[in-house]
């Protein structure tokens, strides 16, 4: 039992249980709250897979910015509270559930029995190194170059739509 | 690191996966259902980047960044055309956004 997988099971632990509460909870804030603490979870198993600038980027991209949009429209549009989440005995209930467990079982088979386990040996030093700056910003700006370009014009597309969007008053 | 073994990680992302489908099943609320799609964007990410560090090659985390801002593109039109839906019919709750039901 070494530190690394305490800590894995420490932050599995959190991420599962904050998205479980995430969709049972009634209120939406609530949810999104508990959606942040999954995020900074995940952020953390990020950083034991040596991935030290998705980490941070995780914690402020997702926790920061698009979670702080999500609390704005949330309080902007103050809706009310969902009466019932898993009481009401509708069939869609029964559906998701089972639709639920099938796509466990069909991506845990993929996992486990899917797949041909041949001992690779993970190099540590590589992974290590995968996870820099450095190498993340050298793949980015050599062999990715286009689709960063691509994806700064998705954004400002992204913000101009989403500006159009809240303004217009459609009649 | 290494003496984790990947199914580990990947079956947390499944799992994380599976609630954030069956949050879009339950949940009524569009706002809500929006951020279960975040939950499933970002168990793709968690399986990506463990691919991706147990390979030692950053390719797999440069997808991660790409999906991070498609995510962050995504919320801001999904966020906008909730708010569009609100105007006009005062509620978010998806079982009464039905005008394309048949």
């Amino acid at each position: 039992m070494n530190i690394e997988l305490i800590l894995f099971i420490v932050l599995a632990l959190v991420a599962s249980v904050s998205s479980l509460m995430m969709i049972t909870r009634r209120g939406a804030v609530i949810s999104a709250v508990f959606l942040v603490l999954n995020f900074f979870a995940l952020a953390g198993l990020y950083l034991l897979l040596n991935a030290q600038f998705i980490a941070v980027v995780q914690v402020i991209v997702y926790a920061g910015a698009i979670m702080v949009l999500f609390l704005f429209v949330l309080m902007l549009l103050r809706t009310d509270n969902e009466p019932k989440i898993l009481m009401d005995r509708r069939p869609i209930k029964l559906f998701a559930l089972l639709i639920t467990v099938f796509v466990f079982i069909q991506i845990a088979y993929l996992i486990f029995v899917g797949t041909p386990s041949e001992n690779l040996s993970p190099d540590q030093l590589k992974s290590i190194n995968s996870g820099t700056i450095q190498t993340i910003g050298q793949e980015l700006y050599t062999n990715y170059i286009i689709p960063f370009e691509v994806a700064g014009f998705l954004l400002l597309a992204a913000t101009i739509g989403a500006m159009v969007l809240a303004k217009k008053k459609f009649e | 690191m290494s003496s984790i073994p990947i199914e580990y990680f990947l079956i947390l992302s499944a799992f994380m996966f599976v609630v954030g489908v069956a949050g879009v099943l339950i949940r009524r609320n569009a706002i809500v259902v929006f951020m279960c799609i975040e939950l499933m964007l970002n168990s793709a990410n968690l399986s990506l980047v463990a691919f991706s560090s147990y390979l030692g090659n950053p390719i797999g985390q440069i997808f991660v960044f790409f999906v991070m801002t498609v995510a962050a593109a995504e919320a801001a039109v999904g966020l906008a055309i909730i708010i569009a839906v609100f105007r006009n019919k005062l509620t978010v709750n998806i079982d009464e956004i039905n005008i394309f039901k048949w």
